[in-house]
């Protein structure tokens, strides 16, 4: 694995910048974006799979339950997750830091 | 053995592309470049040169193909100049920075308003930041040697860079000259083929102009300086073999009677020719002047112009283009930012003039000298004094 971002010197990086490993972006950290975190009701989720359909960052997934959820470490918090669940499962709630 | 043939330098430019064996020319016919790619169109129809001629709809998207080109390692060739350049401008500086060895043609254009067509430095100057390796020439052969130098340059493993040859609109691309064409056979030996090291190929995927959070964009900004004033020594490389090779010399700063004078006047492109012709003619009346010619722009020759001018009292620099509500000419304000750390300096006197292809001619040349001595003695008000303004 190559050194992250913040490591790297300008001599780490490949001519032009080029990214020589396929899938590197998966470890970009975009729930660092984040300003409001969805919480979740799950006793009144149906299971409808709306939520993951609409997520633009396509990082909600079925949990062991088989809930809906998504991963905070790709989450922005945009919310329309919430927006669009037909029972009310999901809240966002303000990011404390 | 070369080939002795009268020409248009347009024409030979496309030759010179011909003969580099070109894989991919995707460019838009403007004024005064027109002739480079018209030739080279009809090369490409009639079967002589093997290379895809892509007739794009704008020059944003002659440079974009380009890029596309250049990414898969085809050897890879445009001309624009004046709007055009203008056009392709924010994909200049994409195929700087993913390092794509392009080779462009700019054909020396004044830009609108008002519409001009004819030849001045404004469009160089608006790329100038670019992130390009840049180069001047005089004369047609210059134009025809430094279109063979130009690939072997850009695509040279240590740098890895775009470059634009930059002829005088019209002053330059459309003169008849005598040129000597070197052979086939002679371009094949100078020239190595295109092996760019990280080229789009599905067997080996790989990212190319992903995005770059503030962590790592300084970075990205440093590798691109570095890279780019290295290239200098590539450059010098290429232009003493070449001298070897077909026995013409070329150098970031070149001189003419410049040795020991007490006056020096620079200039760029095609004028300088003219402006030998003033200092001969002052010369022989007892003035002590010389004249130094910029021939490489980016990466700018620091040492190189220090050493040219270290001897000298006063420097007048010609600009042909305007850096409006600025110091004048961009080119004087770059070389008096050279020589401030420098002691002794001479006193350097700017002017700007030759604007939208308005000819500065010999006794021109001589006016701004003694204009410009005048200034130097005794100072002047102004920035800069643009030359042959009616008032």
């Amino acid at each position: 694995m190559v050194k992250s971002e913040s490591e790297m010197t300008w001599k780490d990086l490949e001519v032009g910048c080029i990214a020589t490993e396929p899938g590197s972006a998966r470890r970009y950290r975009t729930g660092d974006w984040r300003s409001q975190r969805p919480t979740y009701e799950f006793r009144k989720c149906i299971k409808c799979a709306l939520c993951q359909i609409f997520c633009p960052e396509g990082c909600i997934n079925q949990n062991a339950e088989g809930y809906f959820e998504a991963d905070l470490y790709y989450c922005k918090g945009c919310g329309i997750c919430a927006r669009e669940c037909p029972t009310g499962v999901i809240t966002m709630v303000e990011e404390k830091e | 053995m070369a080939i002795k043939v009268g020409m248009e330098v347009s024409v030979a430019m496309g030759e010179m592309v011909k003969l580099a064996s070109a894989d991919v020319i995707a460019a838009y016919p403007i004024t005064p470049q027109t002739h480079i790619v018209e030739h080279l169109a009809e090369l490409v129809a009639d079967g002589e040169l093997d290379a895809e001629f892509i007739a794009v709809e704008s020059e944003h998207s002659a440079m974009s193909a380009c890029l596309g080109s250049a990414a898969v390692g085809a050897r890879t060739f445009t001309a624009s100049a004046g709007q055009g350049l203008e056009l392709m401008h924010e994909v200049l500086y994409v195929a700087s920075a993913m390092r794509l060895p392009i080779v462009m043609a700019v054909a020396n254009r004044a830009l609108s308003a008002p519409l001009s067509v004819w030849g001045d430095h404004s469009d160089v100057m608006a790329v100038r930041d670019t992130g390009w390796i840049q180069m001047f020439t005089e004369n047609g052969q210059e134009v025809v040697d430094n279109t063979l130098c130009a690939f072997r340059i850009a695509e040279h493993p240590r740098v890895l860079l775009p470059l634009m040859v930059h002829l005088d609109g019209f002053h330059l691309s459309h003169m008849i000259e005598p040129l000597l064409l070197p052979e086939q056979s002679e371009v094949d030996r100078f020239l190595p083929p295109n092996s760019y090291p990280l080229s789009l190929d599905p067997a080996r995927p790989v990212t190319m102009g992903d995005f770059a959070p503030p962590v790592i964009y300084t970075e990205t900004k440093w590798a691109q300086e570095v890279n780019l004033r290295a290239s200098k020594e590539v450059i010098l490389d290429c232009w003493k073999e070449f001298g070897d090779a077909f026995g013409r010399y070329y150098s970031p700063v070149e001189s003419y009677h410049s040795e020991g004078a007490r006056v020096l006047l620079l200039t760029m492109g095609s004028f300088s020719e003219t402006a030998m012709l003033a200092v001969d003619s002052l010369r022989s009346q007892g003035v002590d002047v010389g004249l130094v010619r910029l021939r490489l722009w980016r990466p700018f020759p620091f040492d190189e112009l220090r050493q040219a001018v270290k001897e000298a009292e006063v420097l007048i620099v010609l600009d042909r283009a305007l850096s409006v509500g600025g110091p004048g000419g961009p080119v004087c304000s770059e070389v008096k930012a050279a020589l401030y750390q420098v002691e002794p300096r001479p006193k350097v006197v700017s002017f700007v003039g030759g604007l939208g292809g308005r000819d500065i001619t010999v006794s021109g040349f001589e006016e701004i000298i003694k204009r410009g001595m005048d200034i130097a003695e005794k100072g002047s008000a102004s920035e800069f004094e643009m030359f042959g303004v009616r008032e």
